[in-house]
């Protein structure tokens, strides 16, 4: 993606505009503000769904500024003290994987080496030759009971191990699309994968 | 580094700046938790605080060398690699190193908060935070180099100072900063023969702790095109001379027309007593042409209150309502513009401007452009007009350009008008305020330097009115309208625009030369004070003149600065105590004279087309050519 | 073991239908007018009687935190916020709540709302939950369409709207001073205390912030009475409490179970024990990554709540329970958690901002084997400096797993001393 330009310029689309407003409208009046991250989250979307790559250029900051009437730094402290806005563009599949202690017990480092290979990323923040996947390091997701975890995108694929992220990660760079988000064996969320104890079907609570 | 243990509180050191007071209080500054607390703090600092002080422009004066003396380690227990970051390009003024910026984001808060022009911020997070304006720019605001000042290490230094000088090799003198009329109290900074620096003192009636931009920053204005010794004009051509000389021309010159064909202007920086020196010879030799308005401003300056400032700066942290009237207090006055900002942080506080538009860092409310504003805010009908009659205590901004304007006259006492109709003149408040930018006019109105009677006027002076002209450092008239024949004589320090169509030169002193008096906006009478010699043969304004009036024979009756004093404080009692200020009460019956229905409607605009050139220092200065180059058209942040 | 009929989350697991109806049908919004209409200082003791403590990670009693909101407005709105940014490593909870049980927890913050004196309530929802926040957000439009939010929400002549706001990637956001700043649109700086979020907190008014899982359990309490409650778990450690146990054991999993469960009981019957069993176990950090590791001696008669976790100088925190069997490198495990703290430091406050940098290096010297025994009892000196030296609670989250290494593990830890020197003498001058 390093041919990826600066964007010059850049302006809510529709579809943005107004979901930029339901946004702004949640907030008191005057504090329009607290709307900083949605309205940079409705920038990224639009930048991924118009152009296939989710980031915010500082034209979208500029812009954002501008509609929610304060100065410029103060969106791009937003935009770089969360990490989840990309500042520099990302591939088409965003690959995050956490690594935090409970994901690393569970084998992370073998879904770390597994997204290497399959995408040929030498090292985390990198992008694929071919555009499609850029490899992320992320700190806890937060779905510690599935580790190891990987985001893409928005979707979490839990419960995974090489051999399923590679299967994955070849699907999408076929051009399947993403199948859907959960736990990659079948498991019902959070539950014990066998010897559930608790909430049984037997004490008449599951379906 | 402010942890202290507090009694009754948790047990852990607390932060004593976050910390609000409440009755009963004990507080401990020294003890071993408080010790133990700040010594690791003093650590972690220093862990990615580079190891540079002997490169660095901070050394001498930097609040972490001071705090490390008390808390620091002799060595350092830190194995790992430091951290270094980019160093970014903040424009002419500021350099920024920020590898050793310890990240306590005064110069953010600066910015956004007193200045008002948030560029500054804290980007990235945890270790990686990065002060700065992420995007790279030159900082837009007059008042960028008090971030310098606020800066506790060396990240943020002065540019153009960078590596000149050491702080214990300079010698220090408290003065007045005389590039606006605010009067700000600032600290001079020299070596030998030579000025380095200029810094601001505290004065919180004047100048809080800050200085605009120009003030600190053309002292490299003051060592270049000086005047340093007699010139003469001979075929055409500037030669050097000598005093005998050049007193020997002037001295014929002089005598040889009729004393109604002599006249004097005096500039902008002008101190009182060189002033009352001219002013006195000038009477001994029996002209009345003489006008401390170089910009040909005609207005009724009879009453001291006519042309103060008269709410006082400080008094504008009690106004609730403000009317600026063709002046932009952003770049006439930096500080007090500042000081209206802070008012309107503090809520309950409504601005408004009759003028041209422009980037000011609170709200205004546009009442409109020309002086048909003036007219509808006198008839009631402007909404503003509302605000203004609900205040309590409004104010007006008079800008002293307006007084230049042709309708000067009118719109001074249309003004004066309005005050009186929107209840600014009570005995508790005077809300009508004349913002002056040059530093000598309210000095020199003070003393009456303006035409005798049947005295010329500036304009009158102009194309052949008088036949000797004589220019106490006046720049900032149109030169081109002397008249051809007429001889001038110029005394000043700056080979600028007066210097350049003089016929004599006398070289005299910039303000950081002479122990001068001078007179702010508000009519507060200060001091400035001699921080290097002047150069070369150049010699103190007032003693020029007292020569001169001696060689021809009309010896001034004063041989000391002290003596001319104390003389000036029998003449002008308002020189006699010193700081001798007081509030006016806005109860004086009289008004100015001026016809207010000669007000054309022409766009009251502000005078100055740029900040950061505006007199013969700042003009000789390649700092504020750098700025130049940089803003203009000034790219300003609109207020946050 | 707690019967089901005696748990609050039925539907844990998503096994049964999350949405409104099928939240009804377990008895969500039963009532709901009924308990409002109790009166704001009815349910405040009902709460205090019930022995709630915060879940997040705290354990502030519940009731005596909204008693702390001003009892009449003084002309500013008062605030609920919920506090949904689960980002403490190993804990999952809250996420089951929010997408299967999202009704509890529309309920629960009407409730709290009510006794705070609240028209507004914000969930504030951790960025990376995109797919959580899309289904919480359908709840609310449900529970706004059934007329159980907005104006006389739930039949109850109160009105309560509920935003949702989500994050948007940053750890520090958790605490509910940062959550505050961060939901005002600034960086998620924690704020100095006092004053405290109940006289000034979102937009300077007062404001009270709760987990999830404290709000979404307190209709089931004042449904079911106090008395039920605090009759579970231990005294003044009451009720129940979701685990997650993830790390080395058979089956990780979420469960709900009684305060107080001893720690081996939740692992052997719910997680399918330790991975090669019991015996197997080297450590387990027990409640997130900001709680002192134990290892397996402490945790063979461990009970987990609150008051028993922080007898041996950990703590309950949010209940996760981060399991290490006899193949990990617990002091790696540790590094990864320092590396993480470095991580999501705000970079407000100096000990945290650069310390938490100085500590993860050294960890990761000490992995590497290349650290002196000075270095190790540097780094455990270093922790003290920087924990109880910042604004908020961070300092003490990224030095307590240190210091619990150091006091579980320390024979381990020294093992890993080498007489490595590094390149430069120590010895300088200054900086």
């Amino acid at each position: 993606m390093s041919a990826q330009v600066e964007v010059q310029t850049f302006s809510f689309d529709s579809i943005s505009q107004e979901a930029v407003a339901k946004a702004v409208a949640l907030y008191p009046p005057g504090k329009q503000m607290s709307a900083v991250k949605a309205l940079l989250d409705i920038a990224q979307r639009q930048m991924a769904r118009l152009t296939g790559v989710a980031w915010v250029p500082q034209a979208a900051m500029d812009a954002i500024a501008r509609h929610l009437g304060v100065a410029p730094i103060r969106v791009y402290e937003n935009a770089t003290f969360y990490t989840m806005f990309n500042t520099k563009p990302v591939g088409k599949y965003h690959l995050q994987v956490c690594t935090t202690t409970p994901c690393w017990l569970r084998g992370s480092d073998d879904i770390v080496n597994a997204c290497r290979s399959a995408t040929g990323i030498a090292s985390f923040g990198q992008t694929s030759e071919d555009g499609l996947f850029t490899l992320t390091e992320v700190e806890c997701l937060g779905a510690c009971v599935n580790a190891p975890i990987l985001q893409i995108n928005d979707d979490y694929y839990e419960d995974l191990d090489a051999v399923r992220i590679e299967k994955l990660l070849d699907g999408l760079k076929t051009g399947g699309a993403l199948p859907p988000a959960g736990s990659t064996i079948g498991r019902q969320t959070s539950a014990p994968i066998a010897n559930q104890t608790t909430l049984l079907p037997a004490n008449g609570q599951a379906e | 580094m402010c942890l202290v243990e507090i009694e009754k509180m948790p047990p852990r050191p607390q932060v004593a700046c976050g910390m609000p007071v409440s009755d009963g209080m004990v507080v401990h500054t020294d003890t071993e938790m408080v010790r133990k607390g700040r010594r690791g703090v003093m650590e972690f600092l220093l862990i990615n605080h580079p190891l540079d002080c002997p490169i660095c422009d901070q050394g001498g004066e930097c609040d972490l060398q001071d705090e490390a003396v008390s808390y620091g380690r002799d060595y350092s227990r830190y194995d790992e690699a430091k951290r270094a970051v980019a160093q970014p390009d903040w424009g002419p003024l500021v350099k920024a190193t920020m590898t050793r910026c310890i990240h306590c984001t005064r110069c953010v808060r600066f910015t956004a908060e007193v200045a008002g022009v948030a560029e500054l911020g804290a980007t990235f997070r945890g270790e990686s935070t990065q002060i700065g304006t992420y995007v790279q720019k030159a900082l837009s605001s007059e008042l960028s180099g008090n971030i310098i000042d606020l800066c506790p290490v060396g990240a943020l230094t002065s540019k153009p100072y960078a590596f000149t000088a050491r702080p214990w090799e300079l010698r220090k003198t408290d003065s007045i900063d005389v590039l606006d009329a605010v009067g700000a109290n600032i600290r001079v900074d020299a070596r030998g023969a030579e000025v380095l620096r200029i810094l601001p003192r505290i004065n919180d009636e004047v100048n809080e702790e800050w200085l605009g931009d120009k003030s600190r920053f053309s002292v490299d204005g003051l060592k270049r095109r000086r005047l340093d010794r007699p010139w003469l004009r001979e075929n055409g051509k500037l030669r050097p001379a000598s005093w005998d000389e050049v007193f020997e021309v002037i001295t014929a010159r002089m005598k040889s027309v009729a004393p109604g064909r002599l006249g004097a202007i005096a500039g902008d920086q002008c101190d009182v007593e060189s002033l009352l020196a001219l002013k006195q010879f000038f009477t001994a030799l029996g002209s009345p042409n003489i006008d401390c308005r170089q910009d040909g401003a005609v207005f009724d300056s009879s009453c001291r209150s006519f042309y103060l400032f008269n709410s006082t700066i400080a008094g504008i942290d009690e106004a609730d309502a403000l009317l600026i009237i063709g002046s932009n207090p952003r770049h006439e006055a930096p500080v007090l513009n500042a000081r209206i900002r802070k008012r309107w942080l503090a809520g309950g506080f409504t601005a408004g401007l009759i003028g041209m538009p422009n980037q000011l860092t609170y709200p205004v409310e546009q009442v409109g452009a020309g002086s048909g504003a003036i007219k509808a805010l006198l008839e009631g009908t402007a909404p503003f007009a509302n605000i203004l009659a609900a205040a309590k205590k409004p104010v007006i901004i008079l800008g002293a350009g307006m007084l230049a304007r042709p309708d000067g006259a009118a719109i001074h006492s249309a003004a004066w008008q309005l005050a009186l109709k929107y209840n600014m003149l009570n005995a508790e408040w005077h809300g009508f305020n004349v913002l002056h930018h040059a530093a000598a006019r309210v000095g020199a109105l003070d003393i009456g330097f303006v035409p005798g009677e049947a005295g010329k006027a500036t304009v009158q002076m102009l194309s052949g009115g008088v036949d000797v002209l004589w220019l106490q450092a006046a720049d900032e008239l149109d030169i081109a309208a002397i008249g051809k024949e007429t001889f001038v004589i110029y005394q000043g320090h700056h080979g600028d625009a007066g210097a350049a169509r003089a016929d004599v030169i006398l070289p005299g002193c910039a303000y950081t030369e002479k122990d001068g008096t001078y007179v702010n906006t508000e009519g507060r009478v200060q001091y400035s004070a001699m921080a290097v010699k002047p150069p070369g043969d150049a010699r103190e304004d007032w003693r020029i003149i007292r020569a001169l009036s001696a060689y021809m024979g009309y010896a001034l009756p004063y041989d000391t600065l002290s003596e001319l004093r104390a003389h000036l404080a029998v003449l002008y009692p308002i020189f006699s105590v010193e700081n001798g200020f007081h509030r006016f009460a806005g109860t004086s019956i009289t008004a100015p004279a001026g016809d207010m229905t000669a007000m054309d409607d022409a766009p009251l605009t502000a005078v100055f087309p740029n900040y950061y050139q505006t007199d013969s220092i700042s003009r000789a200065s390649p700092t504020m050519a750098a700025c130049i180059a940089a803003h203009v058209p000034a790219a300003a942040e609109a207020a946050e | 073991m707690l019967n089901d009929s005696d748990r609050i989350y039925k539907n844990l697991y998503g096994q049964l239908d999350w949405r409104l109806q099928g939240a009804r049908a377990r008895g969500d919004w039963d009532g709901t007018a009924a308990i409002l209409a109790r009166g704001r200082d009815a349910i405040i003791e009902e709460v205090k009687a019930s022995g709630m403590r915060g879940r997040g990670g705290a354990g502030f009693p519940t009731g005596m935190k909204w008693s702390f909101m001003p009892k009449e407005s003084d002309g500013r709105p008062h605030y609920l916020v919920v506090n949904a940014d689960e980002s403490e490593p190993g804990t999952c909870k809250d996420r089951d709540i929010m997408r299967h049980e999202p009704q509890k927890l529309i309920e629960g913050s009407l409730i709290a709302g009510f006794a705070m004196g609240a028209h507004t309530g914000f969930i504030y929802i951790r960025g990376e939950y995109y797919n959580e926040a899309q289904r919480l957000q359908l709840a609310i439009d449900e529970a706004y369409a059934a007329g159980l939010l907005g104006k006389n929400a739930s039949g109850s002549g109160w009105d309560f709207d509920l935003i949702l706001h989500r994050g948007a990637g940053a750890y520090i956001c958790g605490e509910e001073s940062a959550l505050l700043e961060s939901l005002e649109g600034k960086k998620g700086m924690p704020r100095m205390k006092p004053p405290f979020p109940a006289a000034m907190g979102l937009y300077g008014c007062p404001t009270t912030v709760n987990n999830v899982e404290t709000i979404a359990g307190v209709p089931t309490i004042l449904r079911r009475g106090a008395a039920w409650f605090s009759a579970l778990g231990r005294p003044k450690n009451s009720g129940t409490k979701i685990f997650c146990i993830s790390g080395h054991v058979n089956n990780p999993c979420n469960v709900e179970e009684e305060m107080g469960v001893p720690l081996k009981d939740l692992i052997e019957k719910h997680a399918g024990g330790v991975r090669g069993g019991w015996d197997n176990l080297q450590a387990i950090i027990p409640g997130g990554a900001s709680m002192p590791i134990l290892n397996k001696e402490m945790c063979d008669t461990q009970l987990m709540d609150f008051d028993s976790l922080a007898a041996v100088k950990s703590g309950m925190g949010s209940g996760a329970i981060i399991v290490m069997d006899k193949s990990t490198d617990v002091v790696k495990a540790i590094w990864r958690l320092s590396k993480f703290f470095k991580h999501e430091s705000c970079g407000q406050c100096t000990p945290c901002r650069e310390g938490t940098g100085w500590m993860m290096r050294m960890m990761d010297r000490v992995v590497q084997g290349k650290a002196a025994l000075a270095d190790i009892h540097l780094l455990e000196q270093m922790t003290t400096q920087v924990a109880g030296h910042t604004i908020c609670a961070f300092g003490e989250a990224a030095s307590w797993p240190i210091q619990g290494m150091m006091r579980a593990f320390r024979p381990q830890v020294e093992a890993r001393a080498t007489d490595y020197r590094p390149l430069q003498p120590v010895a300088q001058a200054a900086e």
